[in-house]
């Protein structure tokens, strides 16, 4: 997100659903959320904090369509147009003729460049990759606490905002104003 | 939110909290190894060592090391191979079929199981490359012109499919278990306090935050990876039965192998999971994630999937008499009769008979015998592979042809190898992965924890 030297307030919870009441509650005062670092997917925290959809198995699909059209060009050019065999009686005149004996060739190619390419795109986007820094400031949210970074500013006072918090149910509140990517 | 029927068992017993799903999964990981860990990867290791004694002799000597004649063409290679394929299979049926029907027993035991997949493909892999004689020449099965000239690979064949399917099946396996290891990577990681220890997880944990907007889409890429990867599962035993079914030998040349030799794989695929997990459960102490309600689960699926396979022999036997095809009439008195006899009997024993004893919930809930039958439906269903390819080939369409099959020491010496490989993999796998998906299985420790469900109850009680 932004990288100004915005404050930030960090609330620590140590419950998923106290967590997601208090989400709901701080946006309710129309605050905004930066980010929240949990350690397992919480079911209805992308709506509760306003994410959009992902669309993430779109991409798949076309991933899929790429790996399919691959299998294709590759069976015609290699089977009917540089070297066509006659291999157990099966036509090689056309493409079309031939083309049962490719379906699986088709379909492990589709399955294989939209699982693959998914993948990759997962990673890109998420910016994880062999040795990054941990994206989670604090190491305890990969195991039973969940942290949300509130944006402080706006009507309220760090302090309200902090107040608000701890209502909510955090268990520690604390101002941040170091720098985020 | 986290309602589930009072009707089903808890699945994570001995009241955890988070934090205890995250200390008893690290454990291994942080401990050091049980002596029984020692013993059975020195044996495992001893093992491999031998295979790979074995392979290299084959490689520099050539196939005629092993029993093959000219009648016999493939024997125990390629029934080790499909072996070990099939054997993968029940890996992505628990994480990918079970997640799109969303059975949460799957969760404490799917990253075992598809460890397991990626394991026994690898041994899998093994028997094609070293079966071509000159592996120098392997890359031959890519789409490449042959000898760098003009001449193609042959897209019309089932063993050319197979290589597709094989390294789609290897990578996207791979793929799908590493997209959910890294939160767990990132778990040890942030527990890690040896320096050495804490850079290598760093490595492996990509950097993972848990991030909200990286776990919408973690969640996406689980369920697109799930299914993409239950076609794929079906496709692959399907192309490897297509090796035998497209060629016209009896026996092998039948329409009913895809559905059948799916239904083997993963019924040997489940007996192989519940061998390696009574072991895990054991040496690490999991009981309380991989419950007796999980080895039940399972042994009703080792139950529907034998009793699938068992139908299929019988099915198979009614139709070579219903075609009025003499020679495959022959062939299938042969194996039940012929000098094979036994091998035949012991695979009916092992793969039709025994998995009937599960309709009674003492025998499926008991671990001695769950352990003892997932052990005799593996040596079945080796027998299978056994029968399909050995008797169908042994007896030519020429009398004079006719012929046995005998293993050397090599034979017999790479099939041990790729079990004490498979073992060594698994086993550091055991020692230095999180062997249950912690991430996951705190999303159903509010629904199916005991602690939560007798609360749950009480509530209820309340209420009414």
């Amino acid at each position: 997100m932004s990288s100004t030297n915005q404050t930030i307030i960090n609330a620590l919870y140590d419950d998923d659903d106290v967590l997601l009441s208090g989400v709901k509650e701080v946006r309710g005062k129309g605050l905004e959320i930066q980010e929240v670092y949990s350690p397992f997917p919480i079911h209805g925290l992308d709506k509760a904090m306003g994410l959009k959809e992902t669309r993430i198995a779109i991409a798949a699909f076309l991933y899929g369509v790429l790996g399919l059209t691959t299998a294709i060009s590759m069976t015609y050019g290699m089977m009917i147009v540089d070297w066509p065999m006659n291999i157990g009686g099966k036509p090689s005149f056309s493409w079309g003729e031939n083309m049962p004996a490719f379906v699986p060739i088709m379909f492990e190619l589709t399955v294989f460049f939209a699982a693959h390419l998914m993948v990759w795109t997962f990673f890109f986007r998420n910016r994880i990759y062999p040795g990054a820094k941990a994206q989670n400031p604090d190491p305890r949210t990969t195991d039973d606490k969940f942290l949300m970074e509130v944006v402080a500013g706006g009507d309220h006072s760090d302090e309200d905002i902090m107040a608000l918090l701890k209502d909510t149910g955090a268990i520690e509140v604390s101002v941040n104003t170091a720098e985020h990517d | 939110m986290h309602y589930e029927a009072p009707i089903r068992k808890p699945l994570i017993e001995g009241e955890k909290s988070y934090h205890d799903i995250t200390v008893d999964v690290v454990r291994p990981v942080e401990s050091s190894a049980p002596r029984s860990w020692w013993l059975v990867f020195s044996l495992a290791l001893l093992a491999f060592l031998w295979g790979v004694g074995c392979i290299l002799y084959t490689i520099g000597v050539g196939i005629g090391t092993w029993g093959l004649n000219k009648t016999v063409g493939w024997a125990w290679d390629i029934t080790n191979f499909v072996w070990w394929v099939g054997i993968g299979h029940a890996g992505t049926l628990i994480s990918a079929v079970l997640l799109l029907f969303r059975q949460k027993w799957r969760m404490s035991i799917n990253r075992s199981a598809e460890a397991m997949t990626i394991f026994s493909v690898i041994q899998a892999a093994l028997f094609p490359g070293i079966h071509m004689g000159r592996i120098w020449l392997a890359y031959f099965v890519l789409p490449i012109p042959n000898q760098f000239g003009s001449l193609w690979v042959n897209f019309n064949s089932p063993l050319l499919w197979d290589v597709f399917a094989i390294s789609t099946y290897f990578s996207v396996s791979v793929v799908f278990w590493y997209v959910g290891l890294i939160p767990d990577f990132a778990m040890i990681r942030d527990r890690a306090v040896k320096p050495v220890q804490k850079h290598i997880y760093k490595i492996l944990s990509f950097g993972w935050g848990g991030k909200a907007k990286h776990w919408q889409r973690f969640e996406e890429v689980s369920l697109v990876l799930a299914g993409l990867a239950t076609p794929l599962v079906l496709s692959v035993h399907t192309i490897v039965s297509m090796d035998f079914a497209t060629s016209v030998i009896p026996g092998w040349h039948t329409t009913i192998f895809p559905p059948y030799f799916v239904a083997g794989a993963i019924f040997s695929g489940f007996a192989m999971v519940q061998t390696l997990l009574i072991i895990v459960r054991k040496m690490f102490k999991m009981e309380e994630y991989i419950t007796i309600e999980h080895i039940e689960m399972m042994n009703i699926v080792i139950m529907l999937t034998g009793s699938i396979v068992g139908i299929a022999y019988i099915t198979e036997l009614f139709i070579a008499w219903y075609s009025g095809v003499e020679y495959e009439q022959y062939a299938f008195l042969n194996r039940a009769t012929g000098p094979y006899w036994w091998a035949y009997w012991s695979m009916m024993t092992c793969n039709v008979f025994s998995p009937q004893f599960m309709w009674f919930k003492k025998l499926r809930t008991s671990i001695m015998f769950t352990f003892f039958i997932s052990i005799i439906v593996n040596i079945g269903m080796w027998f299978e592979r056994f029968v399909i390819i050995v008797t169908s080939l042994h007896r030519d369409y020429l009398p004079s042809s006719w012929s046995m099959f005998s293993p050397t020491f090599v034979d017999i010496g790479i099939f041990i190898g790729t079990i004490g490989f498979f073992f060594v993999l698994f086993l550091l796998y055991a020692r230095t992965f999180p062997v249950i998906a912690q991430a996951e299985l705190k999303t159903i420790l509010k629904s199916s924890g005991d602690n939560y469900k007798k609360l749950q109850e009480k509530q209820e009680h309340v209420e009414h």
